[in-house]
């Protein structure tokens, strides 16, 4: 029996958080965590989670398992368990709202702050604007974020400024703009993000490369952001 | 944009390339100094005073400790702005957090004062 | 609920994936105070595993492309129960669509040329079925519903559109004139229930995958507005269609992309052989969804299938070379080492058809406008009731959907809904205020759960449901037990109208929502059964062993499922195009 220790809280009841033990029977299976929070959630149905696609896609269901952070659906219980022992608690340095869910305001509100979207003025052709497949590759590495929130709740520049740091989910977003020879906003994007707090907080601490369910590089893209601050500044 | 009235630049960016620029000047001090030492593993106190004697010497070490000085304001500035926040002890962080810049200030103010007085000498 | 607070709008989306997003986009574009209700947070929703792309006659690959082969091809694909007035509008307003979501930042694969990078996809021609294998799909590598999704949202964002992010619509509210004024949702955060008044709602809840124990759908598609509209009365068609994938990783269920076959993979048994030449000599593994999977289930009861039980096949990629499977099908690369254990640059995947696409839905115009029958049969138009996507049957899929239309379907809909909702809004819309009693009725349901201490768990009542499905509804369908599986439904409905509510907290109570989706999961599962035992005859994805042709005399028609007589009616297809003849009934093969 494997012994799964769980982050309870409940506002309603709980006056303050506490760890569940729970034992789940592995019938000598290497599933997914999520298939295991899925079964103790059909025992125990007050036990709270996100989750939506299981494929590792859609983002709902990062958590911080044994001590990383990672996407509960895509991670095998062979890579996290440790001693027979799993440790599964919400993502950290964000308010938690209940359980494993936890309160994404401060995330979703730096990345609205990037202004993630095509800026474009000049007038669309009749067809699609064209790009070269060299300049399409730039965007590779970039797209695929799944605004999980793995990177950013495991970087502490962000757990000190969620407020003020834009955080590797939301500059990685905002180098994917950047990048996108298609865009016109270069100018004023740059101009949003020279300030000590938004891109100048990351430290290099590369915690978000190591957790990245995507196997994407936040850190090469603040880089990038820095070295186009730099140039467009000289 | 994040306003900042405490930052030493302009920027996020000039902070950034002051850090790296004066980190790049005190390497270069302290690769030098150790060079000397090196080459003069006792130095007599002729050989110390002549070497701080030369025009070029002396604009070098000013370089340097104002890049001391700039390094460790940025640096402290940021660990301050990290741990001392209101988020995180709530409004008495404010009047803590100006207290402890102004006692850097002073610091820093004071060691810069210091060296330009054994460089210079101000008696 | 004297006390519960109103939110006004000049339309509520339900739902927040590619057709709610898109359709609320147009509205906000045009100022009009629109709102989203989403029970994920946008990006979340089921449209981001779409993988292949978006088939569309944007003439990129091929210069001479016409949206009339696509549309010879779709009618084709639906075998002939698709609307063909429909399926045009969706061909011929598709590139402009998809132009649009370009314009928009979409990060689609190129050409050389710089344009839009399409592949083939199955059940593509060129002039009309004469021209060889087309290559239609446009793509953005294998995440082309993640980037379309994303780009939605992003829209949505600079457009300022109200998004009521985790909110579940519980039912909706009808006026005293049978109109649709709005929905009762709750805050899944809070657990506040409040009425969300709007003059235009529109269901764009997608699928309900989740009624099949095996399927590529997320947990979240249980068919929640297909639910709520059957709960008002409203009908619902074609509901025995449901879309098996070809590709679903055995024992996972995850999707492997049509792409991968598009690309130049196949289909293997266990003697290596290449079956798909076998039933389908012309497409081979590009032939219809649904010939593919019936052919792959018939190797599997031959004996040729895969594996220690020989319950799968094999889709071998190998033969493309580890370079071009990285750059076009990245994705596919990580889910097959994640879920099968098995790398595709070295060894084969192990798929198994898989529950994948509700064809059926809630029946729409072109419009969006949501359809029903009155008193005597006749067709109507329910005021204030919209849909789009999956959740809308309005119907350019018919029996069988083709790979790479559903993108299509959900952005060209949503689109359509939207644009008519506001010229509806222009023009000044006026319906009668829900009374007290109008809301009580919506909130019966979810009062009914609040109370429910005893009956039994949500997750075992849903276990069983699921096993029903899959086990009598099946890639293969017989009337005995189709009859058996209805009646076990019926047995199983009192049980959960019963299911037990054990957590009754405000704050992120999930186990209530879970419990309100599986009343949504027995009206879907219900439908789908009695429309599949009634059609007896075998068309596209609704294969009967004992009625094994299709029979275009009896059956030319859609299902109109009644839920309020439990009853099936038939409704004329749409052969009416407006810009040409309409395509006849023919013997379909690939």
């Amino acid at each position: 029996m494997l012994e799964v220790s769980i982050y309870r809280y409940n506002p309603e009841v709980d006056s303050e958080p506490y760890m569940q033990v729970f034992s789940y029977d592995t019938q000598g299976k290497d599933v997914m965590v999520l298939d295991v929070l899925e079964k103790l959630k059909a025992e125990d149905p007050t036990l709270v989670f996100r989750r939506s696609c299981r494929e590792g896609v859609c983002g709902s269901d990062g958590v911080n398992i044994s001590g990383k952070n990672g996407l509960a659906c895509i991670t095998p219980l062979s890579e996290v368990v440790k001693n027979n022992k799993l440790v599964i608690r919400p993502l950290p340095g964000l308010p938690v709202i209940r359980d494993l869910v936890i309160d994404m305001t401060q995330f979703y509100a730096q990345y609205e702050k990037i202004q993630p979207y095509l800026i474009n003025n000049t007038p669309a052709p009749a067809i699609e604007r064209l790009q070269s497949p060299e300049d399409r590759a730039k965007l590779d590495g970039l797209y695929e974020c799944i605004l999980c929130a793995c990177c950013s709740t495991a970087c502490p520049s962000f757990w000190w400024n969620p407020d003020k740091f834009i955080g590797p989910s939301g500059l990685l977003q905002a180098y994917r703009f950047l990048a996108d020879s298609r865009d016109r906003g270069t100018e004023d994007r740059l101009a949003n993000l020279d300030d000590p707090f938004s891109v100048f907080r990351c430290h290099g601490i590369m915690n978000c490369v190591q957790v990245c369910p995507k196997g994407l590089n936040p850190t090469k893209a603040i880089g990038h952001i820095r070295s186009m601050l730099l140039s467009s500044a000289t | 944009m994040v306003k900042s009235v405490t930052s030493l630049g302009r920027s996020g960016l000039s902070d950034w390339l002051l850090q790296r620029v004066s980190a790049l000047i005190m390497s270069a001090y302290l690769l030098f100094m150790v060079g000397f030492f090196v080459l003069n593993p006792s130095p007599s106190y002729e050989q110390w005073s002549g070497l701080h004697s030369s025009l070029a010497m002396r604009i070098f070490s000013l370089l340097t400790i104002l890049s001391i000085a700039a390094h460790a304001w940025i640096g402290i500035w940021c660990v301050l702005t990290d741990y001392i926040t209101v988020r995180l002890i709530g409004p008495k962080a404010t009047p803590i957090r100006m207290f402890l810049q102004l006692a850097m200030i002073a610091v820093i103010l004071f060691y810069v004062v210091w060296t330009l007085d054994i460089l210079w000498g101000f008696n | 609920m004297a006390n519960m607070r109103t939110m006004s709008f000049d339309a509520v989306i339900v739902g927040g994936g590619g057709s709610g997003m898109r359709a609320a986009l147009q509205l906000a574009q045009s100022g009009y105070k629109t709102a989203v209700i989403t029970k994920v947070f946008p990006t979340r929703s089921h449209t981001v595993s779409a993988q292949g792309g978006i088939t569309c006659a944007i003439a990129s690959d091929d210069p001479n492309d016409q949206w009339q082969w696509h549309m010879y091809d779709t009618i084709k694909g639906s075998d002939y129960i698709g609307d063909q007035e429909a399926i045009e509008y969706m061909c011929k307003t598709g590139p402009e669509a998809v132009f649009e979501l370009e314009h928009m930042g979409l990060p689609f694969s190129r050409n050389d040329n710089g344009r839009i990078y399409q592949r083939p996809f199955g059940g593509q021609s060129k002039d009309f079925g004469e021209g060889g294998q087309a290559a239609r799909t446009c793509a953005a590598a294998d995440r082309t519903g993640h980037a379309l999704l994303h780009t939605l949202y992003q829209g949505n964002l600079k457009n300022e559109t109200v998004f009521l992010n985790e909110w579940f619509a519980v039912d909706l509210v009808k006026n005293a004139d049978n109109a649709v004024v709005g929905v009762i949702a709750i805050n899944i955060e809070t657990g506040e229930t409040v009425y969300v008044k709007s003059k235009a709602t529109v269901f764009a809840t997608g699928g309900a995958g989740r009624i099949y124990a095996s399927t590529t759908n997320a947990h979240i598609c249980t068919g929640d507005g297909i639910g709520m509209s059957m709960r008002a009365g409203f009908p619902v068609q074609d509901m025995e269609m449901w879309q098996f994938h070809p590709t679903g990783i055995h024992g996972a269920g995850t999707l492997v992309t049509e792409g991968c076959r598009g690309e130049g993979g196949y289909l293997v048994n266990k003697d290596g052989e290449r079956f798909m030449e076998r039933y389908a000599p012309n497409a081979k593994d590009l032939a219809g969804r649904d010939v593919v999977a019936r052919s792959m289930v018939q190797e599997i009861l031959a004996g040729r299938g895969c594996g220690e039980n020989g319950d799968h096949v094999f889709l071998k990629l190998d033969h493309l070379g580890e370079e071009t499977l990285n750059a076009k099908l990245p994705g596919i690369l990580e889910l097959s080492r994640t879920f099968a254990h098995a790398d595709p640059v070295v060894e084969p995947i192990p798929v198994v058809p898989t529950c994948h696409y509700m064809m059926g839905g809630i029946p729409t115009n072109v419009d969006g406008q949501a359809l029903t029958l009155d008193d005597a049969g006749n067709e109507q138009v329910v005021e204030g009731f919209y849909a789009c996507g999956e959740a809308a049957c309005v119907s350019v899929h018919g029996a069988n959907r083709l790979g790479g239309n559903s993108l299509l379907d959900l952005v060209v809909f949503g689109r359509a809904s939207g644009l008519f909702i506001e010229k509806q809004l222009r023009e000044g819309v006026d319906l009668k205020d829900a009374t007290e009693d109008d809301i009580n009725r919506a909130m019966q349901v979810l009062n009914r759960i609040n109370q429910s201490q005893e009956g039994e768990k949500a997750s075992v009542l849903r276990a069983e449901l699921q096993t029903i499905m899959q086990n009598h509804f099946g890639v293969f369908r017989r009337g005995d037990f189709m009859k058996e599986g209805i009646e076990k439904l019926k047995a199983l409905r009192p049980r959960i109208e019963n299911v037990q509510l054990s957590d009754t907290s405000n704050a992120f109570n999930t186990a209530r929502i879970e419990a309100l989706e599986l009343q949504n999961l027995l009206e879907v599962a219900e439908a789908t059964a009695v429309a599949a035992e009634w059609r007896t005859e075998s068309r596209g994805a609704h294969a009967r062993e004992d009625f094994q042709e299709r029979d275009d005399e009896n059956w030319l028609c859609h299902s109109i499922y009644l839920p309020e007589s439990q009853t099936v009616a038939k409704r004329d297809v749409n052969f009416t195009p407006k810009t040409r003849e309409a395509f006849e009934p023919k013997v379909r093969t690939y």
